[in-house]
């Protein structure tokens, strides 16, 4: 692996800073790099806005920096398995946007893919189109919804090869291929490392990856 | 039979062979527990899979295999894995044939309120407005009434999950299509009446020929 591309603490600790935005991947926390996310609670770093799908629960992925006090602002789809997420969503210490699950994707698609916004018919007629623009394509009506991008980007991978290139477990790629297209900078946490991907098997191009941390590395 | 098995196996009827479904979490899950065994469905999960399969055994559960409510679960043979760009463009883009989830409330247009109930219960939409807009044939699987309150309105009070996009309602006493002028019985449970039924329905209901579900 080339050196500039292997992550430690000390690294990791030194790109974090109150107040910024990270996109964490992870369904329920399938696919969640919970080592990335234990690195942050020991950082110290707060005032958080966290993009994920979900808030995950109260001891695993998100919800470990949301019961810590860590994230000011949640946008996420779903935060029902957390009941932490939804006390302090009440008692306003915890700022909450709730997003529908195909919108946010689209919306972290369109900022790595450099487009304005997506135009999508979800969510028309509900609370989900509160504040934003109606727009009218071949006469049928759209949201138009804007692109999210992040400070930062914490990715899970099943395995990483030398060059960086990635590749996902299963259901646990999720949100993990779209987030390395729309933040500043990029950290892994990869189940294995290999030599090199089978250039078909690819998923995440490594030009789009800044840091990878292994379980088979030194990286604790 | 209890109401969700009526339910279940009612809906179950409306799917075909090659159809690409969804099935919510709860008690549309149950429908695939009915599925006539001499059809191929493929269901979805929209975090990230098609050819959805049992449960598997808790010592074979498998952390990356979940279904979209965190659960493990198994892939079946042609199934596979995608990101969830993929999976709601399958979803938006009306690939899904069917989608099946359950309610707190839908109403005589069509429209369905099922992710809040304000300063109560706020937990998200998750992927059910995505589903419901996108998704070619929407069926809402529900109990008739929650603590003895009608659940089917002429107009949803809580917010809506979407609006219009309901086909087909199935609950323990009946099958109601929605159509442009509002609900359809198309089938009464045999252990009710039709004046129970109406009674039990806050919206008007269109009632010509129609059969009997079975019991």
């Amino acid at each position: 692996m080339k050196a500039h591309k292997k992550l430690d603490k000390q690294t990791f600790h030194a790109h974090l800073f109150d107040g910024m935005s990270v996109m964490v991947g992870g369904f329920m926390t399938c696919g969640t790099p919970e080592r990335l996310i234990d690195w942050m609670l020991e950082s110290g770093v707060k005032n958080l806005t966290v993009i994920c799908n979900d808030a995950g629960y109260p001891e695993a992925g998100v919800g470990k920096l949301i019961a810590a006090g860590r994230v000011s602002t949640l946008i996420a789809s779903h935060i029902g398995l957390n009941p932490i997420a939804g006390s302090m969503m009440g008692a306003e210490t915890l700022a909450v946007t709730l997003v529908p699950q195909g919108t946010l994707a689209e919306q972290i698609r369109a900022k790595g893919a450099g487009l304005g916004g997506i135009l999508t018919p979800t969510g028309l007629h509900t609370p989900a189109e509160a504040g934003k623009s109606r727009l009218e394509v071949d006469g049928k009506p759209y949201i138009l919804e804007r692109p999210i991008g992040a400070d930062i980007a914490l990715i899970k991978a099943r395995e990483a090869d030398q060059y960086g290139n990635l590749n996902y477990a299963k259901t646990a790629r999720n949100f993990n291929p779209v987030m390395a297209t729309a933040a500043n900078l990029v950290f892994v946490e990869a189940t294995c490392r290999s030599q090199a991907m089978d250039p078909e098997t690819v998923i995440t191009p490594h030009v789009l990856v800044d840091y990878i941390l292994t379980e088979v590395s030194d990286g604790r | 039979m209890d109401a969700k098995t009526i339910i279940a196996k009612r809906i179950a009827r409306e799917l075909h062979d090659g159809d690409l479904v969804n099935l919510g979490i709860g008690l549309p899950t149950w429908v695939a527990n009915h599925i006539d065994p001499a059809i191929t469905v493929h269901l979805q999960s929209e975090n990230g899979l098609i050819g959805l399969g049992p449960s598997p055994d808790p010592k074979d559960a498998d952390p990356d295999l979940t279904n979209a409510g965190g659960q493990p679960v198994t892939l079946q043979a042609g199934g596979m894995y995608f990101d969830s760009v993929t999976s709601f463009g399958i979803i938006r883009g009306g690939h899904v044939d069917v989608t099946v989830l359950g309610a707190l409330e839908v109403d005589a247009e069509g429209s369905l309120a099922s992710w809040i109930v304000p300063g109560k219960r706020v937990p998200g939409m998750g992927g059910a407005m995505d589903l419901v807009v996108g998704a070619r044939k929407v069926i809402v699987a529900t109990t008739h009434t929650n603590q003895g309150k009608p659940k089917i309105k002429t107009r949803c009070a809580l917010p809506l999950t979407a609006y219009r996009q309901v086909n087909l309602i199935v609950t323990e006493l009946a099958v109601l299509e929605v159509r442009e002028d509002g609900l359809h019985l198309l089938e009464l449970h045999p252990d009710t009446t039709l004046d129970t039924v109406r009674a039990l329905t806050e919206a008007p209901l269109h009632v010509g020929t129609y059969t009997m579900m079975e019991g």
